[in-house]
C-alpha cells in the first residue's frame, strides 16, 4: 500500500510539470496584463517600461517561466501585477480562499453522493416502479438545467423565504449574500444559527446539480449487481433480501461510483463558481473570475496548480479506496 | 464476406433485421425519446424558422418592461427589446454552438481514441496523457481564460460575431476529450476481438479492419457521445455567458439572455423564465434522445423485442 502510494505521487510530478506548463501556457494566452492599465490613458514610455520591468514581463517567455516555476517550489507564487490595486501575495491569497470553498464543496459532495446512493439503490431495487420513473424524469431535469439558474432560483426562493419568516417573526435566518464579513460569533447556539443559515443555501445549489448524476450511475451499477451470478448465489443459499441488497450488491456496486466522485472534484470547483459568483462568497469561485478578468497571470497560475494537485489527491484517495472495496485490484 | 456487424434479432423464424432498422424500430417504441426528438425538432423549426415568421426584430424599439400579451408574447425586457424574438435568436445561438461542439468534438474525439487504442504506442500515450492533463483544470475555467483574450473589451469589438469562436474554444479545449477517452477503450477491446483476427488473417488493411470492422461495431458510443456533448455544450455555453466570458452582443445565446436579465426575476419573472424552459427543453429533448439511443443500441435490452 506505502508502495503503491509512493510510486502515485512520482508519476503526479511529471503530471504537475505538464500542468504548469498547459497553465502558463493558458495565462501567456490570456493576454497582455498591463493591456487595460496603458488603455486608460496615455502612458509615457518611461513609465511604461518601468511597470513591465517590474512584472518581469521585460524578459522573454522561457526565463518568465523558469523564474516562476523556481519561486512557485520555493513556495514564492509571486503577487498580483495591475497598477494601482495594492499588491496581493498570491499564496496568501489562495490559501484563504481554497479552505472557503473546501468546506463547501465537501460538505455538498457528501450530501449529494449519499442522496444520490439512496436514490439510485431503491430505483435499482424498484425497478419500473413509479418511485424509478420519477426519479428518472428528476434526474433528467436536473441534468438540463444549469447550475447558475438553480442558484438564482435558490436566492430569490431564500429571500422569500426570509420574507416569510421575519413576518412571523423568527428573523432572517437564510444569508443571501456571502458570510457576514466581521466572521462567525456569539455564542454556541448563535453560531450554529449563522453557519447553517450561510451554508443552506449553496450547498443545496451544489447538491442539487450533482445527486443526480450520482444516482444515475448507483442505479446503473446496481442492476448490474442486482443480475449478477452471485448475488442470485446469495439468494439460493437464503440469505435475507436486505443482506443480500446491502451485503453482496451495493458492495460491490460502489467502485463505480467513486470513480465519477473522485473524478467530479473539478467539475465541483468549476461548479463552486458559479455558486460563489451567485451567493457572494469569497472563495475560489469568485477568486478565478476576479483573475480572469482582471488578467492576473500568477494569480491564475497560482489558482491552476492548486486545482491541479486537488484532484491528482482526490483521484488517488479513489484509488486506495478501490483496493479496499475490489479486492481484485491489487495495489502494488 | 461475412458481415462484422452481429445479427441482433435473436429470434428463430423471423426475417433478420439490419442493426438499423432494429435500433429504429426499438427507438420508436421508447416512448420518452421519441418525444424528445418531436421537441428537439420543433425548437430546431423555432430558432430556424421563427424569424421568417416573427415580424418583431432584436432592436430595443419597443415599449419597456411590458408583461407577456397578445402583442408581445414573451413580454420586452428593460431597455424595450421583443422578448420572443430575443428568445428566437438566443435559441439559434445556443444549438448552433452546441452543434457546431458535437461535431467537431466527435470527430476529434473519435479519430484521436481510435488511433490511441488502436495502433497503441506513442500516440496513446500522447492522447492518454493530455486527457488526463486537461481533466486537472476544471473546463470552466480553461475555456474561460481563453475566452477572455479571443473577445477583447475593445469598442470595436462589440459589433462582431463570436458565437463561433466560443464553440471552437468549448470543442477544441474540453469537449473531445471524454469522447476520445470512451473510443479509446471501446477500440482497444475490439481490436482483440475474434471477428478483428479472423480479418486480419483474411489479409485485410489496417484502413479496412479500422473502417469496415471496427467502426461499424463502436457507432453506438458515438451517437450516444455525440447527444451527450450536445447537452453538455448547452450547459457549458451559458454558464460561461453568464459569468460574461462567452457569447457577447450582437450573438444572443440563452445563457447571455439569462444573466442579462438574472435581477429581474422579482419584478419582470418572464424575463428569466423564458430563456430558462428553452434551455431546459433543450437539455430535456437532448437527453431524452440519447436515453432512447442507449437503449435502443444496447444488444441485451429485452423490453423491446428485435
Amino acid at each position: 500500500m506505502l508502495r503503491f502510494v509512493a510510486r502515485r505521487l512520482l508519476v503526479a510530478v511529471p503530471l504537475l510539470v505538464a500542468a504548469s506548463f498547459l497553465s502558463f501556457a493558458l495565462t501567456t494566452a490570456m493576454g497582455d496584463p498591463l493591456g487595460e492599465w496603458k488603455a486608460q490613458r496615455p502612458r509615457t514610455e518611461q513609465e511604461i517600461a518601468t511597470q513591465y520591468a517590474r512584472i518581469g514581463y521585460d524578459k522573454p517567455v522561457v526565463s518568465r517561466y523558469l523564474d516562476w516555476a523556481g519561486g512557485f517550489v520555493r513556495g514564492d507564487w509571486k503577487t498580483t501585477v495591475t497598477p494601482g490595486n495594492g499588491v496581493v501575495d498570491v499564496r496568501t491569497e489562495i490559501g484563504r480562499a481554497f479552505w472557503v470553498t473546501f468546506r463547501l464543496v465537501v460538505a455538498a459532495e457528501i450530501v449529494a453522493l449519499l442522496l444520490g446512493m439512496v436514490i439510485g439503490v431503491v430505483g435499482a431495487v424498484r425497478q419500473y416502479s413509479w418511485f424509478d420513473y420519477g426519479s428518472t424524469g428528476l434526474a433528467f431535469l436536473m441534468f438540463s438545467i444549469p447550475l447558475f439558474c438553480v442558484a438564482v432560483i435558490l436566492k430569490f426562493a431564500g429571500i422569500r423565504f426570509n420574507d416569510w419568516l421575519e413576518s412571523v417573526g423568527l428573523g432572517r435566518w437564510l444569508i443571501t449574500a456571502g458570510p457576514p464579513p466581521g466572521g462567525f460569533s456569539g455564542g454556541l447556539g448563535q453560531q450554529i444559527y449563522q453557519y447553517t443559515g450561510a451554508y443552506v443555501l449553496p450547498t443545496l445549489c451544489l447538491v442539487a446539480v450533482q445527486f443526480a448524476l450520482y444516482s444515475r450511475y448507483q442505479r446503473a451499477s446496481m442492476l448490474d449487481a442486482l443480475n449478477a451470478d452471485y448475488v442470485r448465489t446469495a439468494r439460493a443459499k437464503g440469505i435475507g433480501e436486505p443482506r443480500v441488497v446491502v451485503r453482496h450488491a451495493l458492495r460491490n456496486a460502489l467502485v463505480p461510483i467513486l470513480t465519477v466522485f473522485s473524478l467530479n472534484f473539478g467539475l465541483l470547483l468549476g461548479g463552486a463558481i458559479i455558486t460563489e459568483t451567485v451567493f457572494g462568497w469569497r472563495g475560489m469561485g469568485t477568486l478565478i473570475v476576479d483573475a480572469i478578468a482582471k488578467k492576473e497571470p500568477w494569480m491564475v497560475q497560482g489558482w491552476m496548480m492548486v486545482t491541479a494537485c486537488f484532484v491528482i489527491a482526490a483521484n488517488l484517495v479513489a484509488d486506495v479506496v478501490y483496493s479496499y472495496l475490489d479486492p481484485r485490484i491489487r495495489l502494488e | 464476406m461475412i458481415s462484422a456487424v452481429p445479427d441482433v434479432s435473436g429470434f428463430v423464424g423471423t426475417a433478420a433485421r439490419s442493426q438499423w432498422r432494429t435500433v429504429a424500430a426499438r427507438f420508436v417504441r421508447h416512448r420518452a425519446a421519441l418525444v424528445g426528438l418531436v421537441l428537439f425538432a420543433l425548437l430546431l423549426a423555432f430558432a430556424f424558422v421563427g424569424p421568417l415568421v416573427w415580424p418583431k426584430g432584436l432592436d430595443a424599439v419597443y415599449d419597456a418592461r411590458r408583461p407577456p400579451s397578445a402583442e408581445y408574447p414573451f413580454g420586452t425586457d428593460r431597455i424595450g427589446r421583443d422578448m420572443l424574438a430575443q428568445t428566437i435568436s438566443g435559441t439559434r445561438y445556443s444549438l448552433q454552438i452546441a452543434l457546431t461542439v458535437a461535431v467537431v468534438a466527435t470527430a476529434l474525439g473519435v479519430v484521436l481514441g481510435a488511433l490511441a487504442g488502436y495502433r497503441r504506442g506513442w500516440v496513446d500515450a500522447v492522447v492518454g496523457r493530455t486527457v488526463d492533463l486537461v481533466l486537472c483544470i476544471p473546463a470552466l475555467v480553461v475555456t474561460a481564460v481563453l475566452a477572455r483574450n479571443t473577445f477583447t473589451i475593445a469598442p470595436g469589438a462589440t459589433t462582431r460575431s463570436n458565437w463561433l469562436a466560443v464553440a471552437l474554444i468549448i470543442a477544441l479545449l474540453t469537449a473531445w476529450l471524454p469522447i476520445a477517452r470512451t473510443m479509446r477503450g471501446v477500440v482497444l477491446s475490439l481490436r482483440e476481438k475474434e471477428f478483428v483476427e479472423a480479418a486480419h488473417a483474411l489479409g485485410g488493411s489496417t484502413p479496412h479492419i479500422v473502417f469496415r470492422h471496427i467502426l461499424p461495431n463502436t457507432v453506438d458510443v458515438i451517437i450516444v457521445s455525440a447527444t451527450v456533448t450536445v447537452a453538455q455544450a448547452v450547459l457549458l455555453e451559458s454558464a460561461l455567458s453568464f459569468i460574461g466570458l462567452g457569447v457577447r452582443r450582437p450573438d444572443a445565446s440563452l445563457g447571455l439572455i439569462i444573466n442579462e436579465n438574472k435581477n429581474e426575476l422579482a419584478t419582470l419573472p418572464w424575463l428569466f423564465w423564458v430563456p430558462f424552459v428553452f434551455i431546459v427543453l433543450i437539455g430535456l429533448s437532448v437527453n431524452f434522445i440519447g436515453d432512447g439511443l442507449r437503449d435502443a443500441f444496447d444488444p441485451r435490452q429485452k423490453r423491446v423485442r428485435a
